[in-house]
């Protein structure tokens, strides 16, 4: 195995609260901060300039795979995460057919050996089919691999399941992820509620539908003291529960979407259906509401809630086109030029949220670059001005909101288990 | 860029992106355009040559033979393609559609759908002008310009004039349409209608909002009743058709109370008897049947302005 050595860079290692430039290594696919000094590296790369840290944590991937393998597969999906800078990605189970059983997750750790370039971590369902009725095996699909339950895109309406749910967990101490959307505030609605939803003529949905479900979640994890994950918090009021929540011990976590920290619910004017996503995009007020829980702990990790669809059902009408926004290739882009630049966010707090931090909540031993750890290693270049080319996407899909925009900043290389298998724009696809 | 006496768009989607100049020339060509019905031939050649197809989603002869009658009166060939769309299917339908009505050569289309939008994705697909006439709940441009010129004719002009809007506000694009045009046009609006429909976001557009008629249509000098559509109450916009009229319909009675030259306007087609008295409809304070000529006019204008703005390649 090919030996490392990043030379000169500045090493954020959040875990370790270390950030210092320095050389670091990789040595049999594992980071070596202190070498023998008869140690020679097969190959050095000079980083100056760039950031070394650890590789990136998605936790709020759709694959697609198995059943909408034209969106994306866990080849393709796993390549735009190389490409994003991320070695990790949890995988939502809202498949064909759903990850409700130990059967499922081992699709997806054995596709993922053949196919993934990056660590897939599966989630399985909350409920059997997603359909908020029976709880699926818990016990069973945790030995099977799974790292938490969610019925993302299928949220949990009936309060007693969910109690259930959260009552249950506690027994493994495993995570539950609530996508909060009541469904009969939300009927209908395709963007936000509000002035530009009433001028377009488009059915809004409205900021209560989440929130009023994230309040419930609150309580229904105070109840049980199950641990609870908000995903993808989009409002003010969300934001407000959760630190409440938080300041009297619930045991409550959530995460941001790139797109609700960058975007206002403008980028639906022209009825643009890349920007049209679920939960909707809100108003400047949520926007800052978001970087402002993000900054003082509230919102603990950022994650894409890459969300891929084919051109051809996003080239529809706004109410006609599905939700989803992709979101990995573009990440540290976009949080590097709407967050780090401006000054609202250093560099190592905006890399906690999306190493660090994901890996305690879901209790991986990823995102640190201590001695001895996996060599899962992004290079970053926080100066590096490009433009997003919807063609030179690894994703299969093309639903960005930053197609022809220029973005501050980009992964130039990823290394997963010391392997270098990201570079300059290119997928070195590794034998394995 | 343009001068005084053209459209800066191709296509005419909302009112919204028109400026006050730009309604105003669409305004004074309907009136020269008007002039011509007066005549025993009611034909100019201004667009002789040119085909303009009438694309319709969701039925409205009364718009759709408004369109046609403005087409053949600029003498333009006129073709019509009706699509009963199924719910799995519309945005392929649409686009599939826009490519064939492409590789027929046709120069306009006029389009209704019934989904908000639907117009803007086409004109990112084709080369020719695309009208929007009614696009789900976001605007009826067309609508919104010859009730605006209704009420330049018969009132003179919006400066100070004060124009209540009253029924589902949320719901029409006829409304949307009104208040772009009107407010633009300096005219002073009031929307009334129950919470439900006119709800507060509307304050944002510039307009006066209120839940009770008498406070909204009191000092109006014109009035515009939109059609309340029965199947908002399955959804709870509004309990019952009763208590909608008798909080909202505009009756014999309440006409009493209103100013003496009150211009009562209507979009159609009519509810008699729910958000309008029969009376009322078809009193001298009416002018609904002088908005369906004027409609016939003011798209007149719009064609006859868009088919100047063609690609070269289009042109004579």
């Amino acid at each position: 195995m090919t030996t490392y050595l990043l030379q000169g860079g500045r090493i954020l290692d959040p875990a370790n609260q270390r950030d210092e430039t320095a050389d670091l290594w990789l040595v049999e696919g594992r980071i070596a901060t202190r070498p023998t000094a008869s140690l020679q590296p097969d190959e050095v790369l000079d980083c100056r300039g760039l950031i070394v840290a650890p590789g990136l944590i998605d936790m709020h991937v759709h694959l697609r795979e198995p059943g909408r393998e034209d969106k994306e597969t866990i080849a393709s999906g796993t390549r735009a995460a190389a490409a994003g800078g991320f070695t990790s990605v949890c995988a939502i189970p809202n498949t064909t057919p759903v990850i409700d059983s130990q059967t499922g997750i081992k699709f997806i750790t054995s596709r993922s050996q053949t196919d993934a370039v990056v660590n897939v971590f599966p989630y399985a369902a909350v409920t059997k089919g997603q359909k908020g009725e029976e709880l699926t095996e818990f016990g069973d699909l945790l030995q099977a691999g799974a790292v938490g339950f969610t019925d993302d895109g299928r949220p949990i309406m009936n309060n007693q399941v969910m109690r259930r749910a959260l009552e249950y967990s506690v027994t493994f101490d495993t995570l539950i992820l609530d996508h909060c959307e009541d469904l009969n505030l939300a009927e209908g609605g395709v963007m936000r509620e509000g002035e530009l939803a009433t001028r377009l003529g488009l059915r809004g949905w409205p900021s209560v539908a989440e929130s009023i479900q994230v309040a419930r979640d609150a309580e229904l994890s105070e109840f049980t003291g199950g641990r609870i994950h908000v995903m993808h918090v989009s409002t003010r009021a969300s934001v407000e529960i959760i630190r409440q929540a938080r300041a009297r011990g619930v045991r409550i976590s959530c995460e941001v979407t790139p797109h609700h920290l960058a975007l206002t619910v403008e980028a639906c004017r022209t009825y643009s259906t890349n920007a049209k996503c679920n939960p909707p995009i809100g108003p400047e007020s949520d926007r800052l509401a978001l970087i402002e829980g993000l900054l003082d702990g509230t919102i603990e990790v950022i994650a894409t809630d890459h969300a891929p669809h084919t051109e051809m059902e996003k080239d529809l009408m706004f109410t006609d086109a599905p939700n989803g926004i992709i979101g990995m290739e573009t990440a540290f882009g976009v949080l590097n030029t709407v967050l780090v630049r401006p000054g609202l966010m250093t560099l190592p707090d905006l890399i906690s949220r999306m190493t660090a931090n994901p890996a305690r909540l879901l209790r991986i031993d990823k995102g640190t670059l201590s001695d001895g750890a996996d060599a899962d290693v992004a290079l970053l270049d926080p100066e590096q001005v490009w433009t997003v080319d919807p063609e030179r996407l690894h994703s299969k899909a093309r639903n960005c909101p930053w197609n022809g925009q220029q973005l501050v900043g980009r992964p130039v290389a990823t290394f997963v288990g010391g392997e270098l298998i990201y570079r300059d724009g290119r997928i070195l696809d590794p034998a394995r | 860029m343009s001068d005084a006496t053209t459209l800066s768009h191709r296509h005419l989607l909302d009112v919204e992106s028109l400026s006050a100049r730009e309604i105003h020339l669409i305004l004074e060509n309907a009136r020269g355009f008007k002039e011509v019905f007066t005549r025993s031939i009611k034909k100019v050649p201004a667009l002789r040559g040119k085909t303009v197809c009438t694309l319709f989603f969701e039925n409205s002869t009364r718009t759709r033979t408004s369109f046609e009658l403005a087409a053949k009166r600029l003498s333009a060939d006129t073709v019509s393609f009706s699509i009963a769309t199924s719910s799995v299917n519309k945005g392929e339908t649409l686009i599939d559609t826009a490519r064939t009505i492409e590789a027929m050569g046709i120069d306009l289309i006029v389009m209704r759908h019934p989904e908000s939008g639907a117009p803007h994705l086409l004109s990112r697909r084709v080369r020719a002008s695309v009208i929007n006439a009614g696009d789900g709940t976001h605007e009826h441009p067309t609508q919104g310009l010859l009730d605006a010129y209704t009420i330049q004719e018969k009132k003179g002009g919006f400066e100070g004039l004060k124009v209540a809007i009253v029924g589902d506000i949320l719901h029409s694009r006829v409304a949307r349409s009104n208040i772009q045009a009107l407010t633009k046009l300096g005219a002073e609006v009031t929307l009334v209608g129950p919470s439900t429909l006119v709800p507060r976001t509307f304050a944002q557009f510039g307009v006066r909002v209120t839940h009770q008629l008498m406070e909204g249509i009191r000092d109006a000098d014109v009035i515009n009743i939109l059609r309340i559509q029965r199947e908002r109450m399955n959804t709870n916009f509004f309990p019952s058709i009763r208590e909608y009229r008798l909080l909202y319909g505009i009756t014999r009675e309440r006409l009493k109370s209103l100013k003496p030259d009150i211009m009562i306007m209507h979009p159609g087609p009519v509810n008699r008897g729910v958000e309008i008295d029969q009376e009322v409809a078809d009193g001298p304070h009416s002018v609904i049947n002088e908005q369906v000529t004027n409609g016939v006019a003011v798209r007149m204008a719009v064609l006859y302005l868009l088919a100047g703005n063609l690609p070269s390649s289009q042109r004579d």
